[in-house]
């Protein structure tokens, strides 16, 4: 039996395959049907979540070796409102099929967590894992500008209030 | 500017499907709508108008959606006319049905060929409305307006949301066709707007709303291994090894139906011979793969080597062996014997995969008489008569359910998939998720055909293009017939614009699968057609430009009516446009070049500048300008998403993308092998939408074909250097 933290709850794998990737895990086992499968070998970012808040490949990693673990996935990633990126997402209108997006996000909002105001060399770097046969590259750029500008402007808001109370 | 009438009668259309369209383009919603004048009061206007009693207004798409964005622009048909409040509009898959008619995604039709239906269904509907509205205000019809899902009388003051009339609507006798206005496009709302994809929440919070999604209880997995050479059947397996894998339920061989696996959507329910692994989850059917032994009867399987039919057609190109006629009209042999100027040249492309990044797969429930298919078929509307077939059971009994598709292209034009889920399914009897690996789907294709261009071009004196030879080396399975989209359709340029032409075909033996790949034939013809004109343009000493406006003239309309037909003024509007935006004529950093290309497909008018560098073999492509007429527009951001999709979707076949065939096997496998381009690659895209007035046409496809020769006379005008062959890394060029 294998325990992961899903999206903030724990989840117990039982009697499957230690072996078996975190993707199949997910989707057969845990309800999380988010993630997709695009290739199984690493190439086309489609099943990106995360694992201890990092972008990882889920078809990459084996449900065994992940006891512990925290896995977010693009179920978890709204807390009250949606994440940023998410809402760039729909304002901008990024998704064509949408098979690829829930990786896109979660590579973009994996990105501007760390990095908020990104170079676009930044953004071709953080991206360049995750492929879309629809070619909306187009789009998630603008939309990962347009999140990382919210997410700069309300933690500029955030800063200020701190320094306010502080020197209240 | 003439409107065309109702005719859509389009060659793609008629290569793409091959099956009378009659239903479908001639569909003015009438069996819908005469489904109706029920006798109780409900929310339901039409099948395709839910008025709910929270004020929402539930409207039906019937067509697949596979990121064409058709489940968010015929809905906006409907809510245009209806005057439905676009906010509290949900948009949601129609059940495949017959009232429907013509279910199916392909050819880009979905618009052109709903365009009269939804805009009837939406404005019946709010005819009703106010019908209701009228009788029990006891008023004018004539005085009534509507906007935002609401009925207003002017002179009295009162208004009525759509949920307060809709049950007394409900009742109303459907309006006659000739009493129900619709619109002038002066007074759209909505059309022409730009709206966010009706599932762009779903999708940015990872709802279960795709093919693969879908689940029921007591559903098993499946995987089916099938011969690597197209054709193979399997004789033996070790099954029993496999059966006792952890995981594993059942496996077993299934027969099959003998080749050739042609692309065929209408009756399409032959499958290839293969091993089912059925399983408690899809890993244990993937692992059991490799524990998997097949005997393998290679007697009628295929021997295909792309290599071979690629020297062999380039060999009848070069021999000049011409085995059938396409099109002839003028004088060719004078027009070249008389020319000041002539050119000639070959132009070739390979095998290519879909690679759509959902791989096929499909639940279906055939354990018992009453069947069940969960999909993301592009042609739902052939599933049921298919399956009938396959599993002998009354298509009454047969249900289908559309879901979302992770991208298209064509590949889902085909159903095998589904058949061959449905006989597993009833070999092991429970509902049966059959998942294919991406090596399945890279494998098990129907590809776009390789194909093989030998162009001749004759300059008169005064510089005007006015001969104009095409060889075609054709793959085909039968040595008479092209296999599909290996050959030349008939396009209005050069044919009926260039006085002296001649299209001629030559054959070489190909067995492996083909089918439709976003655009078929023009995606590759506009490849060599465009280049070629550079060419010409080139060596007469003439700027591109003018002399692909030349060549193209102003004889207007070619066949009034008809919207796949060209339109010299709207090929020039967007050709003016595109350069004007691109900057054409302007002085360029060194290393630098702009490339020019026109191509009409699918009824859209569309014209394309690529700006390039060249370092050595490296391309940098830094922007595309489009400039496209397709029509009336509908949503403008989806229009906009689908121009831009398809310039980098056309970077990312032309740069690297080539399935090359061993003893009739593919020998890529997945995106390590068949790369797709990447966000790195990826050029700036500005798009200039000309919205001409014209009937809508579709999207998904036409912006694709212009891209390839657009940047291929880029790299030449960058670096003198000219490519004849894609993907472009044949001759070792790659896109940074
Ligand atoms: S499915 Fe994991 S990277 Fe493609
Ligand atoms: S939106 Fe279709 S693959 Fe990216």
């Amino acid at each position: 039996m294998t325990t992961i933290t899903i999206n903030g709850k724990d989840h117990s794998f039982n009697g499957i395959d230690p072996a078996m990737p975190l993707l199949w895990a997910l989707r057969d086992h845990a309800e999380i049907q988010g993630v997709k499968y695009g290739c199984g070998v690493g190439q086309c970012g489609a099943c990106t979540v995360w694992l201890d808040g990092y972008a990882v490949r889920s078809c990459q990693l084996t449900v065994g070796a992940l006891e512990g673990r925290a896995v977010t996935t693009v179920e978890g990633l709204a807390t009250a409102t949606l994440h940023p990126v998410q809402q760039a997402w729909i304002d901008h209108d990024v998704a064509q099929c949408g098979y690829c997006q829930a990786g896109q996000i979660m590579s973009a909002a994996a990105l501007l967590e760390r990095n908020p105001s990104p170079t676009d060399d930044e953004i071709d770097a953080a991206m360049a894992g995750n492929l879309c046969r629809c070619g909306t590259y187009v789009r998630i750029k603008s939309a990962i500008k347009a999140a990382s500008g919210a997410m700069t402007a309300s933690a500029l808001f955030y800063n200020a209030m701190e320094a306010e109370e502080v020197s209240a | 500017m003439n409107q065309p009438s109702n005719q859509i009668a389009n060659t793609e259309r008629r290569d793409f499907l091959k099956i009378s369209l009659g239903l479908a383009l001639s569909s003015t919603g009438s069996i819908s709508m005469m489904s109706l004048a029920s006798a109780e009061a409900s929310g339901t206007l039409n099948a395709y108008v839910n008025i709910n009693a929270d004020g929402s207004v539930t409207i039906y798409g019937p067509n697949p959606e596979v990121g064409q964005g058709v489940n968010t622009s015929l809905p906006m048909i409907v809510a245009e006319e209806l005057d439905a409040k676009w906010e509290d509009v949900q948009c949601e898959a129609a059940p495949v049905q017959q009232q429907y008619g013509m279910q199916f995604a392909g050819g880009s039709l979905s618009i052109p060929m709903r365009w009269d239906e939804m805009r009837k269904m939406g404005a019946t509907a709010r005819e009703m409305l106010c019908r209701a509205a009228a009788s029990q205000w006891n008023v004018p019809r004539d005085e009534l307006i509507t906007a935002d899902s609401l009925v207003r009388h002017g002179p009295s003051g009162k208004s009525a949301h759509y949920k307060d009339l809709v049950a007394a609507a409900s009742l109303i006798a459907v309006p006659d066709e000739a009493d129900v206005r619709l619109k002038a496009p002066a007074d759209y709302r909505l059309l022409g707007k730009r709206i966010s994809n009706a599932s762009a929440e779903g999708i940015a919070t990872g709802k279960p709303i795709f093919g693969i999604d879908a689940k029921v209880d007591g559903m098993v997995y499946a995987s089916f291994v099938k011969c690597p050479s197209i054709g193979g059947v399997a004789k033996s397996a070790n099954l029993e090894a496999v059966r006792a894998l952890p995981g594993v339920i059942d496996a077993f061989i299934l027969d099959g139906t003998p080749g050739p696996y042609n692309f065929d959507i209408r009756e399409s329910h032959t499958i290839q011979s293969g091993v089912a692994i059925v399983g408690k989850d899809t890993w244990s059917t993937f692992k059991a793969r490799e524990a998997l032994k097949v005997d393998w009867d290679l007697s009628a399987a295929s021997q295909d080597d792309s290599d071979v039919i690629e020297a062999e057609a380039l060999a009848a190109l070069a021999a000049g062996k011409v085995e059938a006629e396409i099109e002839r009209t003028g004088d060719v042999e004078a027009a070249f014997a008389n020319a000041a100027m002539t050119a000639d040249a070959t132009y070739s492309t390979d095998f290519v995969s879909h690679a759509q990044l959902e791989p096929q797969g499909v639940l279906v429930s055939a354990a018992t008489s009453a069947v069940e298919v969960w999909t993301s078929s592009q042609t739902p509307v052939f599933i049921t008569s298919n399956l009938a077939k396959l599993l002998d059971v009354t298509p009454g009994n047969i249900t289908v359910h559309q879901l979302r598709g992770g991208g298209g292209f064509g590949r889902r034009l085909s159903n095998e998939y589904i058949f061959e889920a449905a006989l597993i399914s009833r070999r092991v009897g429970a509902p049966v998720k059959l998942q294919w690996k991406r090596e399945d789907d890279m494998a098990f294709d129907y590809f776009r055909a390789p194909t093989y261009y030998r162009l001749q071009g004759a300059v008169a004196a005064d510089g005007q293009l006015v001969g104009w030879k095409n060889l075609v080396a054709a793959a085909s399975a039968d040595g008479e017939n092209a296999n599909y989209g290996a050959s030349y359709r008939p396009y209005d340029f050069p044919g009926k614009v260039i006085p002296n032409v001649a299209v001629e075909q030559s054959f070489v033996k190909s067995q492996t699968p083909t089918g439709a790949w976003r655009a078929p034939i023009s995606n590759v013809y506009a490849f060599a057609e465009q280049s070629f004109i550079a060419e010409l343009a080139h060596k007469a000493g003439q700027d591109h430009r003018d002399f692909l406006l030349n060549a193209i003239g102003d004889k207007g309309w070619i066949k009034e009516g008809d919207m796949a037909s060209l339109n010299t003024a709207r090929a020039r509007a967007t050709i003016e446009a595109v350069t004007k935006a691109a900057g054409w004529g302007r002085k360029l950093p060194e290393g630098h070049g702009l490339g020019l290309a026109f191509f009409l497909s699918h009824s859209g008018h569309i014209a394309e500048v690529a700006e390039v560098s060249v370092d050595g073999k490296n391309i940098t492509v830094h922007d595309v300008w489009v400039a496209a007429d397709v029509g009336q527009v509908v949503n403008l951001s989806g229009l906009e998403n689908q121009l831009q999709g398809s310039v980098v979707d056309g970077l990312s076949t032309m740069a690297a993308q080539s399935i090359s065939i061993k003893n009739g096997a593919v020998v890529q496998s997945n995106y390590d092998s068949y790369p797709l381009l990447r966000m790195p690659q990826s050029p700036r895209v500005h798009v200039d939408v000309l919205n001409s007035g014209y009937r809508p046409t579709g999207a998904g496809e036409p912006a694709l074909p212009p891209l390839a020769p657009a940047v291929c006379n880029a790299v030449f005008n960058a670096c003198g250097e000219r490519i004849r062959a894609l993907p472009i890394s044949k001759a070792g060029f790659t896109i940074v």
